[in-house]
């Protein structure tokens, strides 16, 4: 977390009462938010509420132990994340502690209570190239100069919004390139503001934009269901929920890993250690497909487990999202996964019943609602204040209790988000993943990412999918008659419906999150899979027309291969389906 | 330590009391009634006026006039090797009528949460005998996998098998001497009858020297089944990273563990979450399930196996729901699978274990390993599908592709399944079963297996066979 240098440690107040993560005080001077230290370990807790002379506090660590008549400190400050280089391959709590140096400082693999640590490194210099010259006039927001952060990002180091108004210049009087702390003043400018590296900003506040714009780019994730039917933009918000065992952690791990973003801010919000440990033993090990460098380079994690702080889980996605606005700021396309933000609310309801609030639905806070539209609104594409645009896209996993998607936190996510990829237990059972189904699924970004994919990938792109839909619906239709009466009283024409569909779903849109190959489908490649299933489609109609019988036409030798084009190497798919779809056509003429 | 005699108020397990002297938030206190037994409890509560405490031991007995005494600690597991071999009650107090335990160090039964940056990643592959579990929902060191079962359902000896079988091969081929794990039973408002089961397994097995039991038994007080499951944790983690056991701890009943946290909160008034269950229960139970797993550069394991029976069979109910969401995967028993007499009665399609992608494969178990156990996941659900279809049809109406399935979703419960609980199947014989069914598909169903395996080792005659049949 951050380390404010400049506040003044204000009047101390009292411990009164201590009921797990919940204090209250007595006589503490504090504003709302304001971050406090709690007890004789100092343990580390927001304002949450004022109430005569009593403040009532959260508590960010454990509080076995504290007792009334502890001491309370305040510091003055909300809380608030240092933004900086350091940020990128990074793994944080949820309040902005590295967890390494945690472990270093605590000595033990077990988290500890009572210690802190800057969330960046204030050792460390980095080497500043400046991109202004003295005498130019900056405004806030703008760059004055990079440092390299990692082998893929450029570190922005850009005049803090605090130190001019808006609409405000300023020229530059000194800037020196050279190797700097990040406190260290690199620019100075004639207001008598230096520009650090380093930047304070409170998490529950997002940071200025001029404008929030409409994306219409999308975010491709290497994932065929989801760029094939039901895109994101970049820019863009979407839910996963799904009931446990259904792959949302898998889902978000792959987009982590695959979307074409600049940078990537995971959350494993309230989740399993052991994944969080998976993600740390991966990720540098795992070339980005864009640029090749390791995907730890691109990535900021934030992990708080579900066995450590409940208060610390609830500032977790504010501290994540005012990474990625940082970010955004340079001109970068962040993408963030918040896994999951069912945890979240929980953490929220777990608060305010502490606070023996009067509880909305079943047991939540009755601004449930307000928090989570206030969370995804900070997504979007923006034209920054310093001219660039930059996007943050918002995918939040929501773990409905039971699988019900009429829970509160489902449905209040619903009505704010613009994609919906609906997981799916029966999908799960038999192994078919990514288990998202494809009939609840929705994306409102397909029209306005329409023209991009046909401008990019292919012209007929809207046609081949719409196909792709009918013939998926019209399948979802048949398998009812066919679980009455079986698939053999069907009439030819249905028969081959249902084999179509069948390639469809198990060729195009099930897709191994375990390959090497087939973990990562270019949207080409998308594209020609779906391709080489409709010129089977098209040939076997006519085939069928002919008169030929409709288990001549599935038996082809040529078929089942439809089935290998995923795990076909990227740079041999194009050659496989070419041959695969000569093959097809030819072996379905010889019949007639 | 000051002494109090100002009880205001006693409701259930929860007793108020005025303090004049600040207490910590869980701190232990012990009460002493009129006739001078001492009960124990923990500060769930405290201001600067008066604490709530909550009793483990129940509340009958104690009056306004009984005193209270803070001990100034928070609750503390006496811990040494020689525990191995014991029979604590669930207070962790010794009940085998054996020597007192002459404790090492004290541990804080609260653990602290491990730092995800210093765990270790899961990957060594565990095998329990049972095909369902090794070929389809593979366990390994340091996961956390539930037995999710119901009433009347056979789960204590599924337990007690995996108990009696767990190694690990690669270590036995490696270092000669096959490693067994340590097993810390946490038993939490089980009857005497299943206690002595566990027991007279253990006793005869001999695997009681390598073990610690907790007992706390159905007629024991209700609110001692919140801490039994921390000292047995407690004991796995001081043996796993102070003398590197690799520990399975097995809990059963988690159901009855969280009935003891609903009736805490309905004592205290709290506003209750679904079915009446606390609304921390998720944070509660994430602070036991988590504290399973590996620590880098540490020799030792905590392996959990937390059995609970849902009511009538609901898996949406939400003691398995939170803990489904916790724990890494669960493996299933089924009541229509047990009354066909399948033994072990595991549902191997609802089930799932979520590390079982890095435990399998080359080097750890065989290469093809991940492609049989989703082939035959696929052709299982294939052929269970047709069995609707057939109630309706018959079987003359299906197709033969139809029937192929639903004679291979027969003979996968009869013969990959239902191994009895006495047989221990290696790896390869799992998977040798699993190509033996694999081979009744014809070649070009079998879609998920790579080429190479497929060659290697489907038998392509046996599906003749079925077909001439």
């Amino acid at each position: 977390m951050s380390q404010a240098t400049d506040t003044t440690v204000r009047e101390d107040g009292v411990i009164e009462s201590v009921s797990g993560p919940v204090v209250q005080a007595r006589d503490l001077d504090a504003k709302m938010n304001d971050v406090v230290y709690v007890g004789e370990e100092g343990l580390m807790g927001e304002v949450i509420e004022i109430e005569g002379n009593i403040t009532t506090i959260q508590v960010y660590e454990e509080t076995s132990g504290v007792a009334p008549g502890e001491p309370v400190e305040g510091t003055g400050a909300p809380l608030s994340v240092d933004l900086g280089p350091g940020m990128l391959d990074s793994i944080y709590d949820g309040v902005q502690r590295p967890l390494d140096v945690l472990e270093e400082k605590m000595g033990s693999a077990f988290l500890d209570r009572g210690v802190d640590a800057p969330g960046i490194d204030l050792e460390r210099t980095w080497e500043f190239t400046p991109e202004v010259g003295a005498g130019d006039e900056v405004g806030r927001g703008d760059v004055v100069g990079s440092v390299p952060e990692t082998a893929s990002i450029d570190h922005k180091v850009m005049v803090p919004p605090g130190a001019l108004e808006e609409g405000e210049t300023a020229e530059v009087v000194e800037v020196e390139s050279g190797n700097f702390a990040v406190d260290e003043t690199v620019a100075e400018l004639d207001n008598g503001a230096e520009v650090t590296m380093r930047q304070e900003w409170p998490v529950r506040e997002a940071r200025p934009t001029v404008d929030k714009q409409t994306p219409t780019e999308p975010l491709t994730s290497g994932q065929r269901i989801l760029d094939g039917l039901f895109p994101l933009a970049k820019g863009g918000t979407a839910a996963i929920p799904g009931p446990f065992g259904s792959g949302k952690t898998v889902t978000q791990q792959s987009l982590a890993k695959f979307a074409d973003a600049d940078i990537v801010v995971y959350i494993g919000c309230g989740e399993r250690g052991n994944e969080m440990t998976e993600v740390i033993d991966d990720f540098p090990e795992l070339p980005d497909p864009q640029t090749g460098n390791p995907l730890m380079d691109r990535t900021c994690l934030i992990a708080n487990t579900s066995n450590m702080p409940v208060a610390a889980r609830e500032s977790c996605v504010y501290t994540g999202i005012t990474i990625a606005e940082f970010y955004r700021d340079m001109g970068y396309d962040v993408a963030l996964m918040a896994d999951s933000t069912s945890r979240w609310a929980e953490a929220m309801r777990e608060i305010s019943s502490r606070l023996e609030e009067m509880p909305g639905e079943e047991g939540y806070p009755a601004y449930l609602a307000a928090r989570l539209s206030e969370f995804y609104e900070r997504a979007g594409y923006f034209e920054n204040v310093n001219g660039s645009e930059g996007s943050i896209s918002v995918i939040g996993a929501v773990s409905p209790p039971g699988g019900d998607f009429s829970e509160p936190v489902t449905q209040n996510t619903l009505r704010i988000v613009k994609t919906f990829w609906a997981l799916d237990s029966d999908l799960a059972d038999r192994r078919h993943f990514p288990a998202i189904n494809w009939n609840d699924s929705y994306s409102l970004y397909r029209d306005q990412l329409d023209p991009w994919f046909t401008d990019n990938v292919a012209d007929d792109w809207t046609d081949q999918r719409q196909w792709a839909i009918d013939t998926l619906d019209e399948d979802d239709e048949l398998q009812e008659i066919v679980q009455l009466v079986g698939k053999d009283s069907l009439p030819e024409d249905q028969q081959l419906t249902l084999e179509v569909a069948r390639y469809i779903k198990e060729a195009w849109l099930q897709q191994n999150a375990l390959h090497e190959v087939d973990r990562y489908c270019p949207p080409e490649k998308t594209y020609r899979i779906l391709g080489a299933i409709k010129t089977f489609d098209d040939e076997a109609s006519d085939a069928l027309d002919a008169g030929v019988p409709v288990d001549e036409i599935t038996d082809i030798e040529a078929l089942p291969r439809l089935n290998r084009i995923g795990t076909t190497p990227d740079d041999e798919a194009d050659e496989f389906v070419d041959e695969l779809e000569e093959d097809i056509t030819e072996q379905l003429r010889t019949l007639y | 330590m000051k002494e109090y005699q100002t009880i205001t108020e006693i409701s259930g397990p929860l007793v108020f009391v005025e303090a004049d002297e600040p207490i910590g938030y869980d701190e232990i206190v012990e009460i002493e009634t009129g006739d001078g037994t001492i009960r124990r409890g923990q500060v769930l509560d405290t201001t600067s006026d008066h604490v709530a405490i909550q009793v483990f031991e129940g509340t009958t007995g104690i009056d306004r006039d009984s005193s209270v005494t803070f001990l100034g600690e928070t609750m503390k597991m006496p811990v040494t090797e020689d525990l191995l071999g014991r029979v604590l009650d669930g207070s962790g107090n010794p009940i085998d009528g054996g020597p007192d335990i002459v404790p090492d160090e004290r541990r804080d039964i609260v653990g602290e949460a491990i730092n995800p940056y210093s765990r270790e990643y899961p990957e060594e592959f565990i095998q329990t005998g049972v095909s369902a579990i090794d070929g389809m929902n593979t366990l390994v060191r340091g996961q956390k996998l539930p037995i999710f079962s119901a009433s009347g359902l056979p789960h204590n000896d599924l337990a007690l098998q995996i108990a009696r079988q767990a190694t690990v091969p690669e270590e036995e081929t490696a270092g000669g001497e096959a490693s067994e794990f340590a097993v810390i039973f946490g038993a939490m408002g089980i009857t005497a009858e299943e206690a002595n089961e566990f027991m007279d397994d253990f006793e005869r097995t001999g695997a009681l020297e390598r073990s610690v039991v907790f007992m706390n038994l159905a007629d024991d007080p209700a609110v001692e089944r919140t801490i039994t499951p921390r000292l047995a944790l407690t004991t796995a983690e001081y043996l796993a990273f102070e003398h590197g056991y690799h520990t399975l701890v097995i809990l059963t009943d988690m159901t009855n563990y969280c009935e003891a946290l609903r009736e805490i909160g309905a004592a205290r008034e709290e506003v209750p979450g679904r079915r009446g269950y606390p609304g921390y229960m998720y944070t509660d139970l994430a602070s036991i399930y988590e504290r399973a797993g590996r620590i880098k550069g540490q020799e030792g394991s905590i392996t959990q196996m937390p059995i609970l029976t849902m009511p009538s069979e609901d898996i949406t109910h939400p003691i398995p729901d939170l803990t489904g969401y916790i724990t890494e995967g669960q493996i299933l028993i089924d009541s229509g699978l047990n009354s066909q007499g399948v033994v072990p009665p595991v549902n191997v399609s609802p089930s799932l274990s979520r590390l079982m992608d890095d435990g399998i494969g080359e080097g750890l178990t065989r290469g093809d390993h991940g492609g049989v156990s989703d082939q035959l996941f696929y052709a299982y659900a294939e052929g269970k599908d047709k069995r609707d279809l057939v109630n309706i049809v018959g079987r003359e109406a299906l197709s033969e592709r139809d029937n192929r399935f639903l004679d291979f979703a027969d003979r996968f419960e009869e013969e990959f399944v239902d191994q009895g609980s006495n047989t221990n199947r290696s790896i390869e014989e799992t998977l040798s079963i699993g190509w033996d069914l694999l081979s009744m598909l014809p070649r070009e169903e079998l879609n998920r297996v790579d080429e190479e395996y497929i060659d290697e080792y489907y038998q392509g005659e046996a599906a003749e066979e079925v077909a001439a049949d």
